[in-house]
């Protein structure tokens, strides 16, 4: 799909000191950014973190508090009827009416953008093809998933938001709805994707913000927030706890990994010499030693101090 | 802009669904075919005459005409029970309370003009007793009549006017319609606005042009379909199964217009403002289920208590229920006009809350 040339010079999304509170909670505390056309965007940050308030208000769902948001040019809140015709939305949790199938859903949407759609031809584009003739109720979270990404395309959208588009669906659903953000960047569409798996924002995105508490407390591309946060490189030994105690008491910064390896800070070259000469002295049995760079995974729960639920969606 | 395609649409993803989830459709059309099968059986066909035990002590042509003029009214059917029986105790065997005991010497007593006594059994607590007790007295009334105007025996003779002509399955046509109106929509409606709020549907929804005006609309057009098909079904099953005399006139057509609409509005109001699926469905039940049976659906309000009767003039029903039965049973349109006004001004003013309160998108 062929983008509009004066859209090309843009922003699609412009957010500027954006705020939102929920009584004395700052759910949004005054964050900037913004979405360049054909851009995928990636919102990360644990559950809490305001990812979700942020997308509502940049729909046009919810009002906001304070700063400014254009998103195609226009105040989402104030002209959501306008922009809801330009986007293309599939809310967190997305559901939909038991009893109507995927194609009579895209013909639904169909008459209410007043479009007129290959229904079929959409539904092929999502892998959903297979099963336009079942009701929602029956389908599974993946198949759900990919309706109302279908659904999101049926007004052939400028701008598409996924809000945690794959949460909660197996590794072959999820990499099937990967394939279809593929593609809405190759049409040109922008996209804002919010997600808690950093795989998932490395694969697809071409810039990410990190969000906590309400704040963006890193952004650029993922190699950028890598060069940036990272504090050197890791020195990876496969050990038990006994020698991880040990290296602690010695003096040196160490991460325990679940998978029975240890991680040892590397932040200047002396430290490895430190290192290898301690896990020496220990006498405790290692092996598979390997020196490791910092992925934005690592950065991410450094960043956003290591939520114990976090840590169990970044490792699986 | 209110657009007639986005509101057809919208009708049709509400019809399939309705239709394919079967629950709807039983309770909106299927529900009430039964409620009037039923009640229509068990209040409208003919009862016959009560059953009753005589004892002819006297044996005579007088006590003979006396028995025939009682059978000849149909209100009782008296079985004759041998003089030399323990009358009472004949009774208790055969399981019944009511007899009479005509004694001996009826007919000479009653042709020299010396007072005698018949002997009626029964069970006060028993409208059967109440039956026999009151068509014996006519007949005796009939024969004391007989003797002082020296004719022979007389039949017992009813008077009516015109509403007792009227019969159950009249009152219940307009009550079960009132039901229907009340029932469908209401529940309908509470159910899905608290399941859409809980799913964000209507979230999902006001991102697309469909206007909450227009998806208000759509669904009371639906109902407006289901109250009408409901109507036509319960008026054909009233008078071709009961032989049921009601007026199918054109001032019906407002009731059932704007009766939809109050309980639409008054469902999605209930479903609007609470917090679960839940506690809506619980809030919609305590509305419904008074409104149900206070009403005049089943039973005519003015055969219950006056305090519930004080109670079915707050009821919104009462007056959809009431209007009905002044069109289609009394006629009396005078009645109907007021009773429309009153479910109009309480349909205009929950309309208005439901809109007021109902939110496609949040501050």
């Amino acid at each position: 799909m062929k983008r509009r040339e004066s859209d090309l010079n843009d922003n699609v999304i412009e957010v500027s000191s954006l705020e939102k509170n929920y009584g004395s909670l700052k759910a949004v505390a005054g964050i900037s950014f913004d979405v360049k056309p054909g851009e995928v965007f990636s919102l990360l940050g644990p559950n809490g973190a305001g990812k979700t308030t942020t997308i509502e208000i940049l729909e046009g769902l919810r009002a906001r508090d304070g700063g400014d948001v254009k998103v195609l040019g226009l105040d989402p809140w104030k002209h959501g009827y306008e922009l809801h015709k330009k986007l293309g939305v599939i809310a967190q949790g997305f559901r939909f009416f038991d009893y109507t199938t995927p194609k009579e859903a895209v013909q639904y949407y169909a008459s209410l953008f007043g479009v007129k759609v290959d229904a079929d031809a959409i539904l092929k584009r999502v892998l959903l093809d297979d099963v336009s003739g079942k009701w929602y109720r029956n389908l599974s979270g993946g198949q759900r998933q990919k309706y109302g990404l279908a659904l999101s395309l049926v007004n052939d959208p400028e701008l598409v938001f996924l809000d945690e588009p794959t949460t909660g669906l197996d590794p072959q659903a999820r990499r099937a709805v990967w394939e279809v953000i593929r593609q809405l960047k190759k049409e040109g569409r922008a996209v804002l994707l919010t997600t808690h798996y950093l795989q998932e924002a490395e694969e697809l995105a071409d810039r990410v913000a990190i969000m906590n508490l309400g704040k963006i407390i890193a952004s650029g591309t993922p190699e950028e927030i890598i060069v940036k946060y990272s504090i050197g490189e890791r020195l990876v030994i496969k050990a038990g706890r006994d020698l991880a105690t040990y290296l602690v008491q010695a003096g040196l910064k160490v991460d325990i990994s679940g998978k029975d390896e240890i991680a040892i800070r590397i932040e200047q070259k002396d430290d490895i010499v430190e290192a290898m000469a301690a896990i020496g002295r220990s006498k405790f049995d290692w092996s598979d030693l390997r020196i490791q760079r910092e992925t934005l995974e690592d950065i991410f729960v450094r960043l956003v101090g290591k939520t114990e639920e976090t840590s169990v969606r970044l490792m699986s | 802009m209110v657009s007639a395609s986005r509101i057809w649409a919208d009708l049709k993803v509400t019809a399939r669904g309705f239709i394919r989830s079967r629950v709807g459709l039983f309770f909106a059309l299927i529900f009430p075919m039964i409620l009037i099968l039923l009640f229509g059986a068990i209040f409208s066909g003919s009862s016959g005459p009560t059953n009753a035990y005589v004892q002819d002590l006297d044996s005579t042509p007088l006590s003979g005409q006396f028995i025939t003029a009682l059978n000849s009214t149909n209100i009782v059917t008296l079985t004759p029970v041998p003089a030399a029986d323990n009358f009472s105790q004949y009774l208790l065997a055969h399981s019944s309370s009511d007899g009479i005991i005509i004694p001996q010497g009826f007919q000479t007593r009653y042709l020299i003009g010396n007072p005698v006594n018949l002997t009626i059994y029964g069970n006060p607590a028993s409208s059967s007793s109440a039956m026999v007790s009151g068509v014996t007295q006519s007949v005796v009334n009939a024969f004391n009549l007989g003797r002082a105007n020296t004719t022979t025996v007389i039949g017992v003779q009813s008077l009516t006017i015109k509403s007792q002509n009227l019969k159950y399955i009249d009152f219940l046509i307009p009550g079960l319609i009132g039901f229907s109106i009340l029932t469908s929509p209401m529940f309908a409606m509470v159910n899905i606005t608290s399941q859409y709020k809980r799913d964000k549907l209507f979230k999902q929804l006001s991102l697309t042009p469909l206007t909450k005006g227009e998806w208000l609309f759509s669904k009371v057009l639906w109902y407006w379909f289901i109250t009408i098909v409901s109507f036509l079904i319960m008026c054909v099953v009233g008078i071709y199964a009961f032989g049921a005399h009601i007026a199918l006139t054109a001032a019906i057509i407002p009731f059932l217009l704007v009766g939809p609409l109050l309980f639409v509005s008054l469902g999605m109001l209930v479903g609007t403002i609470s917090n679960s699926v839940e506690s809506a469905a619980v809030v919609g039940n305590l509305i419904t289920f008074p409104m149900m049976f206070l009403s005049g659906t089943f039973f005519p309000v003015n055969s219950m208590p006056q305090y519930l009767q004080t109670i079915a003039h707050f009821l919104p029903l009462y007056y959809v229920i009431e209007g009905l039965n002044n069109v289609m049973t009394y006629n009396n349109l005078g009645s109907a006009f007021v009773d429309f006004g009153v479910i109009f001004v309480i349909a205009a003013i929950t309309f208005t809350l439901a809109v007021v309160f109902f939110r496609w998108r949040e501050d």
